[in-house]
């Protein structure tokens, strides 16, 4: 199991910026890291679908997390990064401002999520995370996946 | 490796022993003049007899009792105590189809036989004329129990060939009443072997078909001969008892029969005497057949052969994407880099093939298949049909294979029900009452084409189109080519007619067939001489795994279109553009009117644009014969993409098939013109109105 079930799962998690606001996954579901290319665009995706890249022969689709979080959207260029995530046999990746850290946590630190109103933010963000003056929201890497034929 | 792994195993290695089996029956049938090749007959022999040994462990009951009474007629022939004749290779091949037949069942946890096994096991006891199983078909029971027999009465060696007391020449045919005194021809023929060598041949010309079989009765005539020292009235001494309940003509052969050799080896003094065939097949030449021995072969799981293609397309892309970088440094052509550059691409194109040709398998088990299938819609229609295969060791992609089964065998069938006449026509056109149907694959320019072709009458064109016709299929006063009139054997209509069966041409579910083929980017084209046959032709690509692509710009996304779908090209006049309904839009095409539909609308790239004279149209033709326009903006090139699938990835999208890369590195989508043409078609319609 890729994706953290629970709290008490996490060890490290990566951490990563979009616009003035700071999340981040769990270092078990990334498997690497790299520069923005421009993406094959799907008929009828979804707009937070950006499309699909090649990643070494594999066909992977990229999920805008800054238009997916309804945090508007993230027009995409060359400093801006993708994170490829696996969630169970799927891989998946993530488009985001920066990577900032990978961080060790302790499970205690997790917090519910805050009861606000936006419902992307209750679907999306597991629990957030105190540390060092910031504040760090989990990534649910299930609830951001397109699946199949949903999509479209 | 647990149990069901090493049963796992034993029915893939009888695959290959029911191929060997089935390609040791055809050879024996094209030397049938000749008479088998011994070396031949103990490899089919052998087959049978691995597939019994294995089934045996698995206690795999029917199958081993049918394996081994083909086993004991196969070894009859062996001994060369029966002879091949067109009868008993019929026989021969049954039992093989029966024999996978029981593999499949045995494989699929049936482990009971079935009542057809029963009766080819009956058969071939009676063929093998079994002299020491007479006693069972006395018995009424026809002998498929296993037992112990020793199945060597003719002593290959230790009789001198020299033999000089005589040869004799024993005619013998039992009466009903010898058997009903309970005596056993197979006794008499051992005592008879004690005389010297003996060689016993069963003549089973007077045995009627099984279902009109007086089991009682006496329908087995025996040919013996007889090498011995001693005098001819030893014969009549072991016949004594039952002269008056047989035929019996002992006659001796008076000269001795020219040998092929001046000093005959030990073991060709039995085959010399029988005196009715010149042999050919001398003992020292054996050793040269085995030259056919099977390669050495090593079994890989298809998944990870597909990493390594998967790996290589990689590295082929990759070379690309580095040639592309070198070339944008501007490094001088003659640069070692450059030329160093040019060999890793050679290797990456040879390691491409090599890897490729790793899928790619010889078409023959196929073909052996239809072999089967020619023979049972043969029988079914009652029509003399002979399948002749032509490069079965042609190699074609492993899924290829296995997706052409269905549609080659319905043209096998479509073959011999509709284009080869009953033999009585064929007499009175003056062909042999035997059709032949000819399967034949080639590789030609980096395709594979497989032909169906018969001899037959060809296709009835005048009758086609007038069901045509009739059924609405075409107006009226359509004037037809003959190539469009042959087409029409191809639309959906016809295959559901139940005119059609009295049809002399063809037609039935040829529909399906060009789907299938489609599905695998072929296309099949028929050709007809009346009189003189009709010839199918599939041409399909190498590999599943790369595609003949057209490159297109739809919207500004690059994308790619199966060739195969493609008739033509055509930039749209403005005047051949019209409007029909709201929105929708048909361009003329030599008088009839074809739809058009926009790929960047129908993938919600962009809004349906409205005049197409900056666009290019691909006129497409899906498997239900509607030919549509696709309007794309650009057309870059025609290239070999290799396959991606999407399903992992993202999940199924409508109008897209799947996804390559390209030379920079980008995906492409590859567009299903099927499915694009179900979306641009709310109400399909079969034919565009002309």
């Amino acid at each position: 199991m890729a994706a953290p079930r629970a709290a008490s799962d996490l060890r490290e998690v990566v951490a990563f910026r979009i616009g003035s606001q700071e999340f981040c996954l769990d270092i078990r579901a990334v498997r690497e890291i790299r520069s923005w290319s421009p993406t094959t665009v799907l008929p009828h995706a979804p707009s937070y679908v950006m499309g699909v890249i090649n990643l070494r022969g594999a066909v992977v689709p990229i999920i805008n997390l800054a238009e997916r979080l309804a945090l508007g959207p993230l027009q995409p260029e060359a400093r801006h990064v993708i994170i490829i995530t696996v969630v169970d046999t799927q891989v998946l990746g993530l488009l985001v401002d920066a990577v900032s850290d990978i961080l060790t946590v302790p499970p205690s630190a997790v917090q519910a999520t805050p009861r606000v109103g936006s419902e992307a933010t209750q679907t999306f963000v597991r629990g957030v995370i105190a540390i060092e003056q910031r504040m760090l929201r989990l990534i649910d890497m299930e609830a951001v996946l397109p699946t199949g034929g949903r999509a479209s | 490796m647990d149990q069901s792994d090493i049963r796992g195993a034993f029915f893939v290695e009888c695959e290959d022993l029911v191929e060997a089996l089935n390609d040791g029956l055809d050879r024996i049938d094209e030397s049938l003049d000749a008479g088998p090749d011994p070396e031949t007959v103990n490899a089919v022999f052998r087959a049978v007899h691995s597939i019994k040994g294995g089934a045996g462990a698995f206690k795999l009951d029917a199958l081993v009792r049918f394996a081994h009474q083909f086993e004991t007629t196969l070894d009859a022939l062996r001994s060369g105590r029966i002879q091949t004749d067109p009868p008993l290779m019929a026989l021969l091949h049954r039992s093989a189809d029966q024999l996978s037949d029981l593999l499949q069942a045995a494989r699929m946890g049936d482990a009971s036989g079935s009542e057809n096994a029963t009766i080819l096991a009956g058969q071939l006891a009676a063929a093998a004329g079994e002299v020491e199983e007479t006693n069972d078909a006395d018995a009424e029971d026809f002998g498929f129990v296993p037992m112990a027999l020793d199945f060597d009465p003719v002593p290959a060696d230790g009789v001198p060939a020299a033999a000089t007391g005589g040869v004799f020449a024993i005619e013998f045919s039992p009466s009903r009443a010898l058997y009903a005194c309970g005596n056993d021809p197979s006794v008499l023929f051992r005592v008879l072997a004690d005389l010297g060598q003996l060689e016993v041949q069963l003549d089973r010309s007077r045995l009627p078909d099984f279902d009109v079989l007086d089991w009682q009765d006496s329908w087995l005539d025996w040919r013996l001969t007889l090498i011995t020292d001693e005098p001819e009235h030893q014969i009549d001494e072991v016949f004594e008892f039952v002269e008056d309940l047989c035929r019996l003509d002992v006659r001796p052969v008076v000269a001795p029969l020219p040998l092929p050799e001046p000093e005959p080896g030990p073991a060709e003094a039995a085959v010399a005497a029988e005196p009715v065939r010149p042999v050919e097949q001398r003992p020292g030449s054996i050793d040269e057949n085995r030259a056919s021995a099977p390669r050495a072969t090593v079994r890989v799981e298809l998944e990870r052969v597909d990493r390594l293609i998967n790996i290589v397309g990689e590295l082929v892309i990759n070379q690309a994407m580095l040639s592309q970088c070198v070339q944008d440094e501007g490094v001088a052509p003659r640069s070692p880099v450059r030329s160093r550059l040019d060999d890793f691409k050679s290797l990456a194109r040879e390691i491409q093939e090599s890897v490729m040709a790793i899928r790619a398998q010889a078409i023959k088990p196929l073909f052996q298949r239809m072999s089967r299938i020619a023979r049972e819609a043969g029988d079914i229609a009652g029509k003399q049909v002979r399948l002749v295969t032509e490069g079965d060791g042609t190699e074609v992609d492993k899924t290829v294979i296995e997706r052409l089964a269905d549609p080659l065998t319905h043209m096998i069938r479509n073959a011999v029900d509709h284009g080869i006449e009953p033999a009585e026509r064929r007499r009175a056109t003056g062909k042999p009452d035997a059709g032949v149907i000819t399967l034949s694959a080639a590789h030609r320019s980096g395709r594979v084409i497989i032909e169906v072709r018969d001899d037959g009458g060809g296709i009835n064109r005048p009758r086609v189109l007038e069901i045509a016709r009739s059924k609405g299929l075409v107006p009226e006063d359509a004037q037809l080519v003959e190539e469009e009139i042959d087409a029409l054997l191809f639309l959906p209509g016809f295959s559901t007619s139940a005119v059609v069966s009295d049809l002399s041409g063809r037609g039935v579910g040829m529909d399906v067939v060009k789907s299938a083929i489609q599905a695998l980017g072929g296309r099949v084209t028929i050709s007809s001489h009346p009189g003189r046959g009709t010839t199918f032709t599939i041409s399909l690509p190498l590999t599943l795994a790369v595609l003949d692509g057209m490159v297109v710009d739809v919207a500004g996304q690059t994308m790619v279109v199966p060739v195969a779908a493609i008739v033509e090209t055509l930039r749209p006049r403005p005047a051949d553009v019209h409007s029909l309904g709201s929105g929708d839009q048909v361009v003329a095409i030599r008088g009839s009117f074809v739809p058009i539909i926009d790929c960047g609308a129908i993938f919600g790239y962009r809004e349906a644009v409205r005049s197409y004279h900056d666009s290019v149209l691909l006129l497409v033709e899906t498997g239900r014969q509607k030919l549509c326009a696709l309007v794309v903006d650009t057309i870059h090139d025609q290239r070999q993409v290799v396959i991606k699938g999407l399903e992992n990835g993202y999940g199924k999208m409508p109008g897209i098939a799947a996804a390559t890369i390209l030379g920079d590195g980008r995906i492409a989508l590859i567009i299903d013109p099927e499915e694009v043409v179900d979306l641009g078609s709310a109400d399909p319609f079969a034919l565009p109105e002309a």
